[in-house]
């Protein structure tokens, strides 16, 4: 529970009106500063004291780094364009309305007024025992709180896991990998660009990070280029409130579908490990065959292969294979 | 809520630390409020570095005050322009309590840093009304019906709903009840809320068409 106290620690606060600039701070400051977007995700962090950083950069005032504009046939979104933006993008609304959907369902329409889409896919994950400030693996110790016998792990990860069974909470995230987003990240050594499924690493990779943004490195755009434009997709967000709530599991595909055979397609989940799932192997199995129900068993059965739910996330496992089967089959109207 | 101290924190001023500090400081820039001596010049000529005197555009006032680096709006508007009509339930973002308008939008003012709104308009629930004393239509709605209990929540719900109709002016019950899904009612009557807010809605669009 979070307790009310007055205001933060104090940090200096630096405020660049260039994406440029902010580079120069961070490459400045290194592991004492903190980017701040919307703050959506920040604030709780620096509210609980958990990191107390000596430096801010706020982005708020760079000019440049938000917007959605044509990229050839896909878009480029500056990484602080707002979530209520990419809601109601006419660009995004025709190219790519997985995109919309996912940015739509996040928290309330306040925090997607002020979240950004960079800030959603660089947030850190939920697990309360690493955000109530505990020395788990995650925050340099040598115990995972979430994985004992007595632990509360409903949200907890069922795939994936290596010490850290936390999950990765973004809607967007599992969408963006689906579209086969790039993610340009500017840093002192200038720019590079990754594909949006590596941006995301697990603990195995990185147990302290959810990304492979470095210190000092500055996330300025995402590029979705023209493959899945005006495709069909299948989203779907599974939460106990129809507000606020994370994900507790949801899916993103896309796919394309002619004359009833799946020709190709791309399925995504997120809620169920470090990262946002791919399911390439299902992809492989179900492309050239029918979209229909036996497919979609199949293609459920096979999602939750060597899933390993902790005491009370095994619910996690059923609605997993079955919001797969909806992917690709589609749900029918009531 | 608590003003208790954390006893692990010992570098957390309290409130009356808080305005004291900002009294003695008074209109003294301090870039140096954290880092003292010569580290001090080398921030001050980093791109970017901020002064803490602002001037916010409140209501339609410009005001100047002293913000610390770490401030929150919700901060500023309630303890150093004494606007406390903006309200903190949990400084979490997640009630809707301290909802303002930045720019004509709706926003949590909690977990919105004061600096990063310079340049903005913001728009607090002491700013609905006319000068002449004349309600906002969705307040004389409001009164109208009898919307609120405690009403804790209501400048929170108030300040959401006109944010919403200038992007809807004429919602179904249904838009409405999403376009203010951001806010919490602990007295938990949202049905009276919604008729009260719908029908500051029509009266919204009788004075706009008038
Ligand atoms: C009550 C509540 C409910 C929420 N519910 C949901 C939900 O249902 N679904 C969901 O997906 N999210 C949810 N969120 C999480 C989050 O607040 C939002 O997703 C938001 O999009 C985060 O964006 P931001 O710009 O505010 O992030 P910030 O807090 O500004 O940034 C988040 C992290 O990313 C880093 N970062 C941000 N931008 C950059 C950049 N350009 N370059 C380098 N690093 C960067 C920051 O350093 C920080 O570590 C919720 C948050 C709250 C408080
Ligand atoms: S799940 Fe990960 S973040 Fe949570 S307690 Fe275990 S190690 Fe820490
Ligand atoms: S006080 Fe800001 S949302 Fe609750
Ligand atoms: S009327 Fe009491 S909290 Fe809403």
């Amino acid at each position: 529970m979070a307790v009310f106290r007055d205001v933060m620690p104090a940090f200096e606060l630096f405020q660049p009106t260039s994406a440029s600039d902010a580079v120069t701070l961070l490459a400045e400051h290194g592991s004492d500063a903190w980017v701040m977007a919307g703050g959506q995700d920040s604030f709780d962090w620096l509210k609980d004291r958990i990191k107390r950083p000596k430096v801010v950069v706020d982005l708020s005032q760079v000019s440049g780094m938000s917007g959605v504009r044509d990229l050839d046939g896909g878009v480029e979104i500056g990484a602080m364009t707002t979530l209520t933006t990419l809601v109601g993008d006419p660009l995004i609304r025709e190219r790519f309305p997985i995109l919309s959907e996912a940015a739509g369902v996040v928290a309330s329409p306040q925090i997607r007024n002020q979240g950004t889409i960079g800030g959603n896919i660089s947030q850190d994950t939920r697990c309360w025992y690493y955000r109530g400030g505990m020395p788990c693996y995650r925050a340099g110790g040598n115990v995972c709180y979430a994985d004992t016998p007595t632990a509360i792990n409903r949200e907890h990860a069922i795939l994936g896991a290596d010490r850290c069974v936390a999950v990765s909470p973004s809607d967007t995230a599992p969408a963006l990998v689906a579209l086969d987003a790039k993610i340009v990240i500017q840093g002192p050594s200038g720019e590079r660009v990754v594909d949006a499924e590596d941006y995301f690493i697990g603990p195995g990779i990185d147990i302290t990070r959810m990304h492979v943004l470095k210190p000092g490195e500055l996330l300025v755009a995402i590029r979705i280029p023209a493959t899945w434009a005006g495709t069909d997709y299948y989203f779907e967000k599974v939460r106990d409130r129809p507000v606020w709530d994370f994900p507790l599991v949801n899916i993103a595909a896309v796919k394309v579908v002619n004359g009833g055979t799946i020709e190709r397609i791309r399925i995504v989940l997120n809620g169920v490990a470090a990262h946002p799932w791919r399911l390439a192997q299902v992809e492989n199995a179900v492309t050239g065959k029918p979209a229909d129900e036996s497919t979609a068993a199949m293609a459920g059965e096979m999602s939750i292969e060597g899933a390993f739910p902790l005491r009370h996330n095994g619910y996690k496992v059923p609605l997993m294979r079955n919001l797969v089967k909806r992917a690709i089959r589609g749900v029918q109207e009531a | 809520m608590s003003d208790e101290h954390d006893p692990q924190s010992k570098y957390v001023p309290t409130r009356r630390d808080l305005i004291k500090g900002v009294i003695a400081a008074g209109a003294v820039s301090s870039t140096g409020y954290l880092f003292r001596g010569s580290i001090t010049r080398a921030f001050a000529a980093a791109p970017g570095s901020v002064e803490r005197m602002l001037t916010l555009d409140v209501n339609g006032q410009q005001r100047r005050v002293d913000v610390m680096k770490q401030e929150t709006l919700a901060m500023t508007l309630r303890y150093k322009l004494g606007l406390t009509g903006t309200k903190l339930g949990c400084d979490r973002a997640e009630c809707g309590a301290c909802s303002v308008l930045i720019d004509d939008v709706p926003h949590y003012s909690c977990s919105v840093l004061t600096h990063s709104t310079r340049g903005k308009k913001i728009q607090t629930v002491e700013g609905l009304a006319s000068p002449d004393g004349t309600l906002h239509p969705v307040q004389q709605a409001v009164v109208e019906q009898q919307g609120f209990q405690c009403a804790f929540c209501m400048s929170g719900f108030l300040m959401a709903t006109v944010g919403f109709l200038k992007t809807n002016p004429n919602p179904t019950r249904q838009e409405l009840a999403h376009g203010i899904s951001g806010n919490l009612c602990r007295c938990q009557d949202y049905d009276k809320i919604l008729t009260s807010l719908m029908r500051g809605a029509e009266l919204s669009r009788e004075v706009n068409n008038a």
